[in-house]
């Protein structure tokens, strides 16, 4: 199948907003190689005709009155959160900060 | 641990190496079933108070050898035990409900590996990036606990969001297997299989996506289930791959892994992947007499899958397989082969969609509303960077790498695509063997026993190989169990038994028949060969055997701390 070069490493990391250090990555080139190595049986399997499977039990469409029920207090939603300001968790600034964008 | 005339003498169980847990005479209640609690417990002989002191004990004093528990909550248990001890009071007295009505777990302690929330508490999933995460809400399986009242002692170690089968990628250290204290107790649910298997609990609660209590059973010589997809809710659980996830008991016996199964079964509105399927009260009522117990395989049909005795198998796990099937053919089991012509496609297909399951699932891990975040560059993308390269462990960001690829534009057909297609013939080659009216396959759980640690954590590919026999069970759903059959060089072989879907009760049956035919077996009366070891203070634990065992080994990358 493929062959991961380093930088297919480097962007899939960057995809996947993991941060690697240059030891992380080496490491992985050869052991993400290593594992798709063990994919390429898969191509001696003739699948064209094959519907795929996403979950195996027969239930579809699950659905419940839409009413208001109990849920997480805002207090307990909000008690983990790395910043928060009143009832808001503070997130990072994703817009430039001249108000721009 | 057989049959021994439970009915009438309670307390004569076994007893440990070298006077047991406690050094406690005849009644040494750690090493008792939970079917034996619950009696004790309805009539009184017994407190749910004592029965808390007694593991909480074994636990507190052996915990630093095992690494089992990553958390021992004594005040909270021993409050959960007064309040058990109350219901059961209260339901005894005239007028009462009567004990009948309260759960067989009332009063009994269990543990819950470390990705359960219960409310109040930590879920730290065996990572780091959810140290000091604090869970707002109880999960159903808690929730459905509380209610039997059963009493949660703690949490338990963990593979790193349950990817792994040693217990060697937790953050917090590997967990050691009480049958040799060099070895691994399997994973991820290790610290809910060692924790059973050293008698700190009766049961456990674990998790199992490619084999995650049903390998750490085999490997600690203890009962795992890994339920139908669908049979339990997974709502507060942490999630790894949400269509192969699935949460299930560990316990002594079938019998206990049953009235554990009962407690936390059955549809659950907060997850909509809960089937709307009735949870058999049968579970409850396993047969205590052997002869009972084991006419049950009197005409069963029992398919024994080729591929599953091939290379890579230890001729002991096989040997021990094959004799357990035997053994079941000579108690009226009808044995015949079949074949499961696509299980060699199982671990590549297993490691395309686990792994782009868990890349997505473990997006929402980015120090925005909870867990470790690293908020010093100042530029969002950074930030996000820093706070999942630091907070999470070398095979999580294997696997997240692994699946982000599978995923990513130009080779989703290649692989996610092409694994889906090849999930429906592992899961209808499956479906073949149902249609021919058989009742069960007996399978090996792992092909080996429990292995040195560290002797697979540097090649992921063979680590995850550990897993070959019990991951095509849950790409197609269905139930599995593992049950000691034995043992190899001195340690334990699982046999496992998979069944149709939502045959648990059929699958603990023919557990509990399997458990009645070998009661008598020399092995069924062997604890755990170093236990003992892990009552003196100066046993090393193992993460001091891990770093004596890496002294003067080259570094394995910044990011393998353990």
């Amino acid at each position: 199948m493929a062959n991961l070069s380093r930088a297919d490493v480097e962007h899939v990391a960057h995809l996947a907003r993991l941060g690697l250090g240059e030891a992380e990555l080496a490491r992985l080139e050869g052991q993400l190689n290593h594992i798709l190595d063990q994919y390429t049986i898969l191509t001696t399997l003739d699948t064209e005709h094959i519907p795929p499977t996403a979950q195996t039990i027969a239930l579809a469409n699950i659905l419940r009155d839409d009413v208001v029920q109990p849920s997480l207090a805002v207090d307990d939603a909000l008690a983990n959160a790395p910043e928060r300001s009143g009832d808001h968790f503070v997130v990072p600034a994703i817009l430039g900060g001249d108000g721009g964008a | 641990m057989g049959e021994r005339d439970e009915e009438d003498r309670p307390f004569e169980t076994t007893q440990g190496r070298d006077g047991g847990a406690g050094g406690g005479a005849l009644t040494d209640l750690t090493r008792l079933h939970v079917h034996e609690m619950a009696r004790l417990l309805r009539t009184g002989e017994v407190s749910s108070r004592a029965l808390a002191e007694a593991h909480l004990a074994a636990a507190g004093r052996q915990n630093h050898a095992l690494n089992a528990w990553l958390v021992i909550d004594r005040k909270s248990a021993l409050a959960q035990a007064d309040a058990a001890d109350r219901r059961l009071a209260e339901s005894r007295r005239p007028g009462g409900s009567g004990v009948a009505a309260l759960h067989p777990l009332c009063g009994v302690p269990v543990g819950l590996k470390d990705l359960v929330s219960v409310k109040g508490g930590q879920a730290t999933a065996g990572s780091k990036i959810l140290k000091g995460y604090v869970a707002p809400f109880d999960s159903t399986v808690t929730a459905r606990l509380r209610q039997a009242g059963a009493v949660i002692l703690g949490k338990t170690n963990m593979d790193e969001f349950a990817m792994g089968s040693s217990t060697e990628h937790s953050a917090y250290g590997p967990t050691a297997n009480p049958w040799d204290l060099t070895r691994v107790p399997g994973g991820s649910s290790g610290g809910s299989a060692a924790a059973v298997a050293a008698f700190h609990v009766p049961v456990s609660i674990g998790t199992d996506t490619g084999g995650s209590i049903r390998q750490p059973a085999s490997l600690c010589g203890i009962v795992g289930l890994k339920p139908t997809y669908g049979r339990v809710s997974r709502y507060g659980i942490v999630a790894f791959a949400s269509s192969l996830d699935q949460i299930g008991p560990l316990a002594r016996d079938a019998r206990d892994a049953a009235i554990l199964l009962h407690a936390v079964s059955g549809r659950d509105d907060r997850d909509a992947t809960s089937a709307p399927v009735p949870v058999p009260d049968e579970l409850l009522d396993l047969p205590a007499s052997d002869d009972e117990a084991a006419s049950y395989l009197k005409g069963r049909r029992l398919a024994l899958p080729r591929e599953y005795f091939v290379d890579g198998m230890e001729p002991g796990v096989a040997a021990r397989v094959r004799e357990a099937v035997a053994a079941m053919e000579a108690a009226g089991a009808i044995i015949e082969e079949v074949s499961l012509p696509h299980t060699d496609y199982g671990l590549a297909t297993y490691y395309i969609i686990a792994p782009a399951e868990a890349s997505s699932n473990l997006a929402r891990y980015d120090g925005v509303v909870y867990g470790f975040a690293d908020r010093s560059s100042g530029d969002y993308i950074a930030d996000y960077l820093c706070t999942r390269g630091t907070g999470f462990g070398p095979e999580v960001k294997r696997r997240i790498m692994l699946g982000t690829y599978a995923l990513s534009a130009g080779y989703y057909d290649a692989y996610y695509l092409k694994a889906q297609k090849v999930r429906t013939l592992i899961k209808a080659d499956f479906d073949a063997v149902w249609a021919a009216g058989f009742d069960a396959i007996c399978a090996p759980t792992s092909p080996t026993v429990a292995f040195p640690m560290g002797a697979r954590v540097e090649d992921p590919v063979a680590m995850y190989l550990s897993d070959a026999c019990t991951l095509p069970v849950n790409m197609a759903g269905l139930p599995g169990i593992s049950i000691p059959a034995g043992l190899s060089d001195g340690l334990p072989v699982g046999l496992q038994l998979v069944g149709a879907p939502w045959r648990e009760l059929g699958m603990l049956r023919l557990a509990r028949a399997y458990e009645a035919i070998t009661a008598r077996a020399t092995w069924r009366d062997l604890e755990p060969a170093e236990l003992h070891l892990t009552d003196d203070p100066t046993t090393p634990s193992p993460l001091e055997r891990q770093a004596r065992r890496t002294q003067g080994a080259p570094a394995t990358g910044s990011g393998d701390q353990p």
